[in-house]
C-alpha cells in the first residue's frame, strides 16, 4: 500500500511544483474536482475553493501558513445531505483531517469518494499576522521555511502551532511530505491507501529513498513538539487554576459564541446554549439578582465554556480556531487544549486517530471507571 | 459555620433512585433534609450542563443518582452517565476546581437505607467542606 515517491522541485518553487501534480489530476480525469486553498485576488489571504480546471490551480497555495477555518466544515457542508459520486481531491493540514474523522464519527460528514491529500504542516499564522505580512511584500511561507530550515522557532505562529503534535496528516490517501525532506528539492508524495497507491500508479515519478531518516526527523521534531505542548499545560494550570483565574480570564468574554461557531467538533444545528432553555422571563432575573445580590448581565458565560468543554473536549483536536475567532483574545487554545488531553487520556482516545475507534461519550465498558460511583 | 446547612442538589432517576428516595420516605427512615430531588427519566440524561449550572447557581452539591450498573431500565444509560460524570470530574481537576462536590451513586429501588445514608453522608461531607463559594459569587 505504501509508496514513496519524490516530486523534483525546480529553481525551489515548492507551491508550483505542486500545483502542477494537483492539475495533472484534474487532466488526468482521477479527480473531477478539487477543494484547495487559492489565494485572493488581493494575495493577502488564503481560501479553501471548489476547483474544476487546471486555470483555477494557477493562485493555489496549498502551503500558505494560515488556517482561516478549520476545512472540516467545509467538507461537512459539502457532504452531509449527500455524499460524492465521482472521486473529489481535498487537500488539507493535520488538524483539518484530524477534525474531519471526529465529524464523519459524528455523521456529520462522508468520506465518499473523497482522495484525502494532507499536506505536512510548519504551523499557520493568524489570518491578521498573515495578512500583514503578505502587505509587507513578504512570501509567509519562503519566512517560515527560512526559520524552520534553521531550526528556530517562529514565535509569530499561532500558539496552537507551536505546540501542536501532529504536524504530518494521518488518515490520508495521499500525503505531501515537507518536514524531513530537502523540499526544496524535492517533494516527498506518500500513498497511504490503495485509492492513494491508485493516483501515484498514473505517474512515474522516483522513487523517495530517505524514509527513514524522514522518520527520524519528524520524531524528532513531534518530540519538540510534545515538549513545548508540556510546557504549556504545566503554564496553564497555574494561569487559570481555581475559580478566581478561571473568572479573570474569561471576564472580557462578550458571549458572541464565535468560538462554538468555528468550532469544527461543535457541529450541533442548534447549540444548547442558545436554545429557548436560556430563554427567561423578567422576574427569573430579578430573582436571581435577589438571590445573589446581584448578577453579572448577560449571565452565564462560564456556564456557556465550562458546558462547551463538557461536549467537545472529548473531541478536540487543539487547531484553536476558537482561540483566533475570539474578538477578545481570550487564550481558548491552552484552556480547551490543556482540559481535553486529560478527558482524552482517560479513554485513551485521541481524535481523528482511527475511523473505528467510537466517540468516548457514545460508548462505554462495563469494567471501567468503577470508582466512580462507589467511593 | 456551625447552623451552615448544605443545599444538595439530587437528579434522581425514575426507575431506581427516585423509588429508593420514595421507599426511604415509606418506611419513616430519618436523613437531613438538605436533598432537592429532582425525578429524572434516566441518570444518562443528566447533562453535565445541568450540573455545572446548579453548582454556579450555588448548589453547595450535586447528587446524580442512577441505577446499579448492569440494572439501567435503559439498558446502558448509567454506563454513559458514568463516563460523562468522569469527563466533569476530570475538567473541574485540571481547572483547580473542587470536583468533590458532585458525586454519582447507584441506588437501586430496594435500597431505601442506602439512599438515606448516602444523604447522610453527603450533607455532613458538605457540612465540613463549608458553603460553595459561588454562592455570592456575581460575576459568572
Amino acid at each position: 500500500m505504501r509508496k514513496e515517491v519524490v516530486i523534483e522541485v525546480k529553481n525551489g518553487k515548492v507551491k508550483e511544483t505542486i500545483n502542477s501534480f494537483l492539475s495533472e489530476l484534474l487532466e488526468k480525469n482521477l479527480v473531477s474536482a478539487l477543494l484547495v486553498p487559492r489565494e485572493v485576488p488581493s494575495k493577502d489571504n488564503v481560501v479553501q475553493s471548489l476547483v474544476t480546471t487546471s486555470e483555477g490551480l494557477k493562485e493555489a497555495n496549498v502551503f500558505a501558513p494560515v488556517l482561516p477555518v478549520n476545512s472540516a466544515e467545509i467538507i461537512s457542508k459539502m457532504t452531509r445531505l449527500t455524499s460524492y459520486k465521482s472521486p473529489v481531491g481535498i487537500i488539507l493540514k493535520p488538524c483539518e483531517i484530524r477534525a474531519l474523522i471526529e465529524l464523519v464519527k459524528l455523521e456529520q460528514a462522508s468520506l465518499d469518494n473523497l482522495l484525502i491529500i494532507g499536506v505536512d504542516c510548519l504551523g499557520t499564522y493568524s489570518v491578521s499576522d498573515y495578512q500583514n505580512l503578505c502587505r509587507q511584500g513578504n512570501s509567509p511561507f519562503e519566512e517560515l521555511v527560512k526559520k524552520f530550515k534553521e531550526g528556530k522557532e517562529d514565535t509569530q505562529l499561532r500558539e496552537a502551532c507551536r505546540v501542536c503534535e501532529y504536524p504530518v496528516p494521518s488518515n490520508t490517501d495521499l500525503t505531501v511530505g515537507l518536514i524531513g525532506v530537502d523540499f526544496l528539492k524535492g517533494i516527498l508524495l506518500k500513498s497511504c491507501t490503495e485509492k492513494g497507491e491508485e493516483v501515484l500508479e498514473k505517474f512515474s515519478f522516483p522513487e523517495f529513498d530517505q524514509s527513514k531518516e524522514r522518520e527520524k526527523l519528524v520524531s524528532k521534531y513531534i518530540n519538540e513538539k510534545i515538549e513545548k505542548r508540556d510546557g504549556l499545560f504545566s503554564q496553564t494550570k497555574e494561569e487559570v487554576g481555581g475559580w478566581e483565574n478561571l473568572l479573570s480570564v474569561f471576564s472580557t468574554c462578550i458571549g458572541c459564541h464565535n468560538c462554538m461557531r468555528v468550532c469544527p467538533i461543535c457541529y450541533c444545528r442548534e447549540c444548547f446554549f442558545e436554545s429557548p432553555t436560556f430563554e427567561f422571563g423578567s422576574e427569573k432575573y430579578l430573582g436571581w439578582a435577589q438571590r445573589k445580590g446581584s448578577i453579572k448581565m448577560p449571565k452565564d458565560t462560564i456556564l456557556f465554556h465550562l458546558g462547551r468543554m463538557n461536549h467537545m473536549a472529548t473531541s478536540c483536536v487543539g487547531c484553536g480556531m476558537c482561540e483566533q475567532a475570539c474578538p477578545s483574545n481570550i487564550p481558548l487554545l491552552k484552556i480547551f487544549k490543556t482540559v481535553s488531553h486529560n478527558v482524552q487520556e482517560i479513554f485513551d482516545y485521541v481524535p481523528g486517530r482511527n475511523l473505528e475507534e467510537s466517540l468516548p461519550l457514545t460508548t462505554f465498558r462495563e469494567n471501567e471507571l468503577q470508582s466512580v460511583g462507589e467511593e | 459555620m456551625a447552623d451552615f446547612e448544605p443545599k444538595i442538589v439530587g437528579f434522581l432517576c425514575n426507575w431506581c433512585t427516585y423509588a429508593g428516595a420514595d421507599l426511604a420516605g415509606t418506611s419513616r427512615m430519618q436523613y437531613p433534609p438538605n436533598i432537592r430531588p429532582i425525578r429524572v427519566m434516566c441518570s444518562g440524561s443528566v447533562d453535565s450542563a445541568y450540573v455545572i449550572r446548579a453548582l454556579l447557581e450555588g448548589a453547595d452539591g450535586v447528587l446524580i443518582g442512577g441505577c446499579h450498573p448492569g440494572d439501567c431500565h435503559y439498558v446502558s444509560g448509567n454506563y454513559k452517565e458514568r463516563r460523562k460524570i468522569t469527563v466533569l470530574k476530570s475538567i473541574l481537576k485540571t481547572l483547580g476546581l473542587d470536583d468533590n462536590r458532585v458525586w454519582i451513586r447507584w441506588i437501586s429501588a430496594s435500597e431505601g437505607k442506602r439512599y438515606a445514608d448516602t444523604i447522610s453522608e453527603m450533607t455532613s461531607y458538605l457540612k465540613k467542606l463549608g458553603p460553595n463559594p459561588l454562592r455570592k459569587q456575581w460575576s459568572l
